[in-house]
């Protein structure tokens, strides 16, 4: 629809939408995140949602304790390869749509313990991430601004044709094969389709 | 708290039969530690435990060390005959000191206010004999600690109530802090990579970092 159009008629008191509008404008703004934190990247995600950073404002202050009825699930600290398998087993768990929010260095990365034996080097080699979030830990307001770019992304999602989110494509993939433990790493120790090693270009 | 010296010979006399050693540290802290041969490391301790004038009733940290097999050399002057005349010469000789892993505890005494105690353990060797008394009978605290001992660097410590992995999952085969631990080779790159993670750089991506 032309904007000025839209503009006019809302001077005038007619207020016009498109359902994938409203449709997404709802969807934004409540994000009900998942409660769960793996190290002191968790601490920085409770202050967000206190009185000082409040992160109401985003409609997202209601950390749900059950993945049933969670949007998305914030990767606030260290993921160790012991614990992946359930972080994964979590996502699946988590009815669409559902995103995800990788916070601090380690479970982008690996961070500080990247080079270690236990730790895995970022969940995106398991489950796909939305927004990534640098820092150790990041601030509350790194947080808030992972949260207003999940927004803008969600705003942007179209309902149909090719770019469509993947709770509207029946052939997307909802549910990330959980691995297992293996006898000296995870097996396998990434999802080929989810995550490929970077190449270097020079 | 009574000397290093004072103990030994006071355990010799308790407990019959204790191998027992001081080992020297020449670092600047130079706090020595005794060790105890593995058959009577668990009487020694009880006995460090109960004896009224030392009363260790504190078990502060239990740690594990690796010591892998280890070439010493040492140059030895040895007289030689050259040549008809008798002339001392350095020769270097090359003995294989055979590797054993090792159990640390440090031992403090709360009612005496003392300590640290420094009690270590050794095993035969790195592959097959890598047994040790368990000491989580007489401190507690040592249980969770033993665990980690154990799932890291692979001592069995008998008499364990429940020795099982901690960090690691059950199925778990390595040793990680064991010092020939090789890590699965899931590299990535990485933008400033340095000393051993550079040569695992080139290995994965020979055209693009060596230039």
């Amino acid at each position: 629809m032309d904007e000025g159009l839209r503009s006019e008629l809302q001077k005038q008191g007619v207020f016009v939408t498109t359902l994938e509008e409203l449709y997404n404008w709802g969807r934004k703004n409540s994000i009900w995140p998942l409660g769960f934190g793996l190290a002191c990247c968790a601490i920085e995600m409770m202050a967000a949602s206190m009185a000082r950073w409040d992160l109401a404002r985003f409609g997202a202050e209601v950390f749900r304790p059950s993945p049933r009825q969670a949007d998305l699930m914030i990767v606030a600290g260290t993921v160790t390869k012991k614990m992946a398998p359930q972080v994964v087993r979590l996502y699946n768990q988590m009815s669409e749509p559902k995103y995800v929010i990788a916070m601090g260095a380690c479970a982008i990365s690996g961070g500080p313990f990247k080079q270690g034996y236990n730790v895995l080097k970022g969940i995106d080699r398991y489950i796909p991430v939305d927004v990534h979030i640098p820092g150790c830990p990041p601030r509350p307001e790194a947080l808030i601004h992972a949260f207003m770019t999940l927004q803008e992304k969600i705003d942007a999602q179209q309902l149909k044709g090719e770019g469509r989110p993947r709770h509207l494509d029946p052939d997307a993939p909802s549910e990330f094969p959980i691995p297992e433990y293996g006898e000296h790493d995870l097996e396998p120790p990434k999802n080929p389709e989810v995550w490929r090693p970077a190449v270097v270009v020079r | 708290m009574e000397s290093l010296e004072q103990i030994k010979s006071r355990i010799e006399a308790a407990v019959p039969g204790a191998r027992i050693e001081i080992v020297p540290n020449d670092s600047p802290s130079g706090q020595r530690s005794l060790l105890v041969d593995r058959e009577h490391g668990f009487a020694v301790a009880k006995w460090l435990r109960d004896d009224p004038e030392l009363r260790f009733d504190y078990a502060s940290n239990v740690t594990g060390v690796d010591w892998p097999d280890a070439e010493l050399t040492e140059k030895v002057k040895v007289k030689k005959v050259v040549d008809g005349v008798e002339q001392e010469v350095e020769e270097v000789r090359k003995t294989v000191r055979p590797g054993y892993l090792e159990a640390v505890y440090h031992l403090y005494s709360m009612e005496r206010k003392h300590g640290p105690l420094v009690l270590r353990m050794r095993t035969a060797n790195r592959a097959d004999q890598v047994r040790l008394p368990s000491l989580t009978p007489l401190w507690r605290a040592a249980e969770l600690q033993e665990r980690e001992i154990y799932d890291l660097y692979g001592i069995v410590f008998d008499g364990h109530p429940d020795l099982r992995r901690i960090l690691m999952w059950d199925g778990f085969k390595d040793h990680p802090m064991r010092k020939d631990y090789v890590e699965p080779d899931d590299f990535e790159y990485e933008p400033t990579p340095h000393d051993e993670v550079l040569e695992r750089a080139w290995r994965h991506y020979p055209a693009g970092l060596k230039q």
